[in-house]
């Protein structure tokens, strides 16, 4: 049957299409495109030989572009340009592509792409490859869809001219192309051969949503094999021949640079082979890990502390207070919020403090690097490849295109190795170089490392006003807020601020639902000297709080249920109010708790995904407290995965508890107080509630859920431990006041 | 020069005999399932098991274990074992996967030990592996279908 072309595929071929033929070149709406279809229209080539044993002989490939790879033994191979690391980008995107080649699920395999922004630049960052921003099914959802369409349809023109029978009659199924009026059958592999002499289509058909048979359903994750069994591959595991293992003594403070060393002790060290100096620091460079670690121990080191960051958190958030006395940039105005607040009947006042937080991935940060004729080529859990390529070639003094990457697994990122400055991939390059390249090496951060490393959520301090007129609607919001920018002096500034305003910043307050006629949201963005960046969805870590339990808090000051001044003032916007019915609906809202219990309830967007989660707590006499129970409703499009889907909401939402109940970095003047996970603490096994999530059924694209449930869940608890005992809390980790 | 006894072969290893059991076995043995989390005992992604018992290995000198048989992610063979691999692949409980051989050696020592695990059993079981993805969830679900599976 011949699949029907509707309007929506018709617009998709030919907006594009348009694009293509005025531009010629990869902007705006035609920047699918302007990647796409280059390789598209390329001829198709067959693969060069591949060795099977000793016997060299030619396997005939399909490679119809740079995204699916078809092999007579039936194996469709989609190369995934997004790191995995954990978020699902090896399940999905395959999804994508074999959903429009209708492949068996069984019979698609993952290879990472390598670093080539030409091909696998991320669609949403113009001429950049790298993962972040829960933008990977996102921007991949027409480009992997088409990358399969296109496959398939070369398929059936094989079958055509090899049955004589018009393409129109033929259909495929699970990776068996059929003619049924002919009653003929063929495999993608036996057409692999014929398929790769036909020409690519510069036009291809996407399905219909209601004809999906791999999208919506749950299929098993591509990569759980191997995580299982301890096979899956992480930097940590690479190991090359005559590979040396490096442990950099970082300085004790943000800023400071190695003055001189006395590697004399080290060197007495068995399996130690080199120390040398690099920027930021001295490495230890020795046969494997115990030796360098041993020999790190005993290396003395001077530094040169005249640059140093000195001040503590405690400072640091005087500091900020001493500013929120001022108006900063204005980042959102509407209507007149200080004439509104005159006007009120009753205002509400509150401010919030957030501490520096670390990423703390279970794989500390850490990267293999070797330098050969051709340039260099690095193993690394990447996320970053354009930035890192730049970085790393500017170190070495290669063009960018030298700089070979090999993307391998990530124990977990939670956006650190997606590094502005490519930090320890720059690290990783200096050692090497310094060394003169006569060795692979392997940088390994330990986790005291990786923990004083910096690149933290930055502090943050948030004051709110609102104006609440006589019949308790709020009239006025002020919105100020104080915190180290992420972007400033990074090279994305210019593309992610605007109008001086750090975005990341202000995302999720700037933007705020709910109708209120007068709100003034604004930021300063002073200069610290601690090196911050994104941490699992950025600026909603602590706008969420903020906003989420200063509405909380205005409901419940004027006498409103919680959810229904929410959902009142999100007229506007459905969709949020879609998640937050949902999510009221099924954890019983409203139904009573017994006393020392409390329900809480938070609503959040970012990144075009909508979280709701109700939290149920239990407090106990000593004003310990666990949180029993989260519902969850989330609307991210369509779901194209969605036991994937959950996964993430479960685990998403479970990262930001740790920040929620425990997990703070403080500096003291200057030196980072946390080391290790004794008191970096995170959430464990006996403190993860009972989680129940439920997606909205949606035809809207497909938009990310790597992060949105993380910064619902400590407004969402805050607000539960209210309703339990009557206290607000204005501060991250949560802590009942003295 | 030092000698374990790994996933039932011997292995003579140039190392150290403070070196921990994890870098003998990741650095020396070259057997890199077991993962480094934290060197100090307190995440378990290097947990394997020494005579039976779940260990964590970075804090373990070789020293202390030469003569033992050790087992580790990539020698599981027990029924037991294969149980608990085959109830994390149904349930999809890895995300990023780098804890999760510790996880799942914590898990089939636990059952190992109680073949019908309570909630507070597993919480005390496997409350010394952290997993920053928070899988929890699905791991607590998976050795239930693994316990249930193997009555």
């Amino acid at each position: 049957m011949k699949k029907q072309r509707t309007n929506h595929e018709a617009k998709i071929v030919n907006e594009s299409r348009r694009a293509f033929l005025k531009s010629g070149v990869a902007t705006g709406a035609g920047l699918t495109l302007g990647i796409y279809l280059p390789a598209v229209l390329a001829r198709p080539v067959l693969a060069g030989p591949v060795k099977t044993g000793r016997q060299t002989v030619t396997q005939p490939t399909l490679k119809p572009n740079a995204f699916v790879h078809i092999g007579t033994d039936e194996t469709v191979t989609v190369i995934v340009k997004h790191l995995e690391m954990g978020q699902g980008t090896y399940t999905g995107l395959p999804t994508l592509v074999g959903e429009e080649l209708d492949a068996a699920w069984s019979q698609i395999r993952v290879e990472a792409a390598p670093a080539d922004a030409t091909r696998y630049n991320n669609l949403f960052w113009g001429p950049t490859q790298g993962t972040g921003g829960s933008t990977a099914i996102a921007n991949s959802y027409d480009q992997m869809r088409k990358a399969g369409a296109v496959a398939r349809e070369m398929l059936v023109q094989a079958a055509a001219e090899k049955w004589s029978v018009a393409a129109d009659g033929i259909t495929v199924q699970e990776g068996i192309v059929h003619h049924r009026p002919s009653q003929r059958k063929a495999s993608f592999g036996a057409l692999v051969e014929l398929a790769a002499q036909q020409p690519v289509p510069a036009e291809v058909f996407l399905k219909d949503p209601h004809e999906f048979r791999l999208i919506g359903k749950v299929l098993p994750r591509k990569d759980n094999a191997d995580k299982v069994n301890g096979r899956a591959m992480y930097t940590q595991d690479v190991k090359l021949r005559g590979m040396l293992t490096a442990l950099v003594a970082h300085p004790p403070r943000f800023g400071a640079t190695p003055k001189q060393f006395d590697s004399a002790a080290t060197k007495k060290v068995e399996g130690v082979v080199d120390v040398v100096a690099i920027p930021n620091g001295v490495a230890v460079l020795a046969k494997d890990f115990w030796s360098a670690s041993r020999g790190r121990d005993v290396l003395q080191v001077d530094w040169d502390e005249t640059q140093a960051f000195t001040l503590g958190s405690d400072e640091v958030m005087t500091r900020y207070k001493s500013l929120a006395q001022q108006r900063g940039r204005v980042a959102r105005n509407v209507g007149d919020s200080q004439a509104a607040l005159k006007e009120s009947a009753r205002v509400v006042e509150a401010a919030y403090e957030f501490p520096y937080l670390a990423h703390a991935a279970m794989e500390p940060m850490n990267c293999v690097i070797v330098l050969n004729q051709q340039g260099c080529e690095i193993w690394n859990g990447e996320q970053f490849q354009t930035p890192d390529q730049m970085a790393v070639a500017s170190v070495l003094g290669l063009e960018s295109a030298q700089v070979k990457i090999n993307m391998l697994y990530a124990g977990g990122s939670f956006g650190r190795r997606a590094n502005p400055q490519s930090d320890y991939v720059v690290e990783a390059a200096h050692i090497v170089n310094a060394i003169g390249g006569r060795a692979p090496v392997k940088l390994v951060w330990t986790r005291e490392d990786d923990m004083r490393a910096g690149y933290y959520r930055p502090m943050y301090y948030h004051q709110l006003k609102a104006g609440i007129d006589a019949s308790g609607n709020p009239i006025a919001w002020q919105h100020r807020i104080v915190g180290q920018s992420i972007l400033k002096g990074t090279s994305f500034e210019q593309a992610l601020a605007q109008d001086g305003i750090d975005q990341t910043s202000v995302e999720g307050a700037a933007n705020l639902p709910y109708g209120i006629p007068n709100i003034t949201v604004d930021l300063h963005s002073p200069d610290i000297g601690v090196p911050v960046q994104w941490w699992r969805s950025v600026g909603s870590t602590h706008t969420a709080f903020a906003v989420e339990t200063f509405i909380d808090e205005l409901a419940t000051t004027v006498g409103s249920d919680p959810f229904e001044l929410r959902r009142d003032l999100l007229r506007e916007h459905p969709r949020h109010r879609g998640v937050l019915e949902l999510a009221a609906r099924k954890a019983g809202w409203g139904r009573p708790l017994p006393d020392g219990r409390g329900r809480g309830i938070a609503v959040h967007e970012s990144f075009n995904s909508y979280v709701a989660q109700v939290a149920e707590v239990t407090v106990a006499g000593d004003r310990t407290f666990t949180v029993d129970r989260v519902v969850i409703a989330v609307d991210c499009g369509i779901a194209v995965n969605p036991d994937v889907i959950r996964a993430q909401m479960e685990g998403g939402m479970g990262f930001g508890l740790s920040a929620a109940l425990s997990s703070k970095i403080t500096l003291d003047q200057g030196r980072v107080k946390q080391s290790n996970f004794h008191d970096y603490t995170v959430l464990r096994l006996d403190q993860m509630p009972k989680v129940e999530v439920h997606i909205v059924k949606s035809t809207t694209a497909p938009t990310g859920v790597g992060e949105p449930a993380t910064p619902v869940i400590a407004p969402a608890v805050a607000n539960a431990l209210h309703a339990a005992t009557g206290r607000r809390f204005y501060e991250l980790p949560l802590r009942f006041a003295p | 020069m030092i000698t374990l006894k790994i996933n039932g072969a011997t292995y003579k290893l140039n190392v150290a005999p403070d070196t921990p059991l994890l870098w003998a076995i990741r650095d020396a043995a070259g057997l890199t399932g077991t993962k480094y989390g934290c060197g100090r005992a307190l995440c378990g992604a290097c947990t394997v098991f020494v005579d039976g018992q779940p260990t964590r290995s970075c804090i373990m000198p070789v020293s202390a274990v030469a003569r033992q048989p050790i087992t580790t992610i990539e020698g599981l063979n027990s029924k037991t074992a294969h149980a608990v691999q085959s109830a994390w692949r149904q349930l999809d409980v890895v995300q990023c996967g780098y804890c999760q051989s510790g996880q799942i050696m914590s898990a089939t020592a636990l059952l190992n030990d109680n073949p019908d695990p309570s909630d507070e059993h597993i919480d005390a079981a496997m409350s010394g592996n952290i997993c920053r993805c928070a899988t929890y969830v699905r791991i607590r679900a998976a050795i239930k279908l693994a316990a249930k599976s193997l009555t």
